[in-house]
């Protein structure tokens, strides 16, 4: 499966989110850049606990 | 009509507040979960309107074009639990097809719009759609539920205004001993003044930053 196809669902969400929490544009795009790193930063930290169990197993 | 009056965000870093028309909110909500956005666009609030449609309704139909055009449809039988549809079905009129589909498959008759939104006839139908579309049939089918379920939280935002959150609903650990608490205070002591102009001036630079 391509990772790319997460990327409009990160956009998506990341944006939705951080509008439902601020009421004008500039703190709604800083929230999403944000956010946006925030699950980027998750997902990497996922995926190297299953690679280093990969290893391991 | 209703007005909801908060803290403003942290850009403007000022001890401001932010007046927002929310107009009638059960009336906005309702709109909002019809057509995403749609609630925002009732009450003025026409960005973050626009926003919430553009977001919601193409992250809704390109997971449709991505399954294909199968993945949103409703069914319970013994075959098939969708579970997925009450998700999708937060994304309002586009999903609505198919509880039309689903009500005449359930009464015996054929369906409708060339079998738009129907669901499968039978479990070998549904195992065909899975062995055609492959993993995109998943791929579509959680793009769509996602995409209700934000839309959740835009319905919440256009009856009750941006779920901001304060300082004071934060728990934070004290980093200071007593000496230097009390001296931040002008040495008024221990007491809360969570009311007052130093708790203001907090709300404004931390308000917005909670990501």
């Amino acid at each position: 499966m391509n990772l790319w196809y997460a990327l409009p669902l990160l956009v998506a969400v990341s944006l939705v989110y951080s509008a439902t929490r601020n009421e004008h544009w500039k703190p709604i795009l800083s929230h999403a850049v944000r956010f946006g790193v925030w699950v980027v930063g998750l997902m990497l930290a996922v995926m190297v606990v299953l690679t280093a169990m990969n290893w391991l197993g | 009509m209703s007005t909801k009056t908060m803290p403003a965000e942290a850009a403007s870093r000022e001890a401001e507040t932010l007046d927002i028309e929310l107009r009638d909110p059960l009336l906005a909500a309702f709109l909002a979960w019809l057509v995403p956005g749609g609630g925002h666009l009732y009450q003025g609030r026409t960005g973050k309107g626009i926003l919430f449609m553009v977001c919601i309704l193409g992250t809704f139909f390109y997971g449709f074009y991505l399954g294909g055009g199968r993945v949103v449809y409703a069914a319970w039988n013994v075959e098939d639990h969708r579970w997925a549809y009450p998700c999708q079905l937060g994304a309002g009129l586009p999903a609505l097809p198919a509880l039309v589909q689903a009500q005449r498959a359930r009464t015996g008759r054929g369906p409708l719009w060339g079998g738009f939104m129907a669901p499968p006839r039978d479990g070998q139908e549904l195992r065909n759609w899975h062995f055609h579309l492959h993993s995109y049939f998943e791929l579509g089918t959680a793009y769509t539920m996602i995409a209700g379920l934000l839309n959740v939280l835009v319905i919440y935002d256009a009856y009750a205004g941006p779920m901001i959150i304060l300082p004071q609903q934060r728990k934070r650990k004290p980093r200071e001993g007593p000496k230097q608490d009390r001296r931040k205070r002008g040495g008024e002591g221990v007491q809360d003044n969570s009311q007052g102009k130093e708790s203001q001036d907090v709300n404004s630079q931390d308000v917005g930053a909670d990501a």
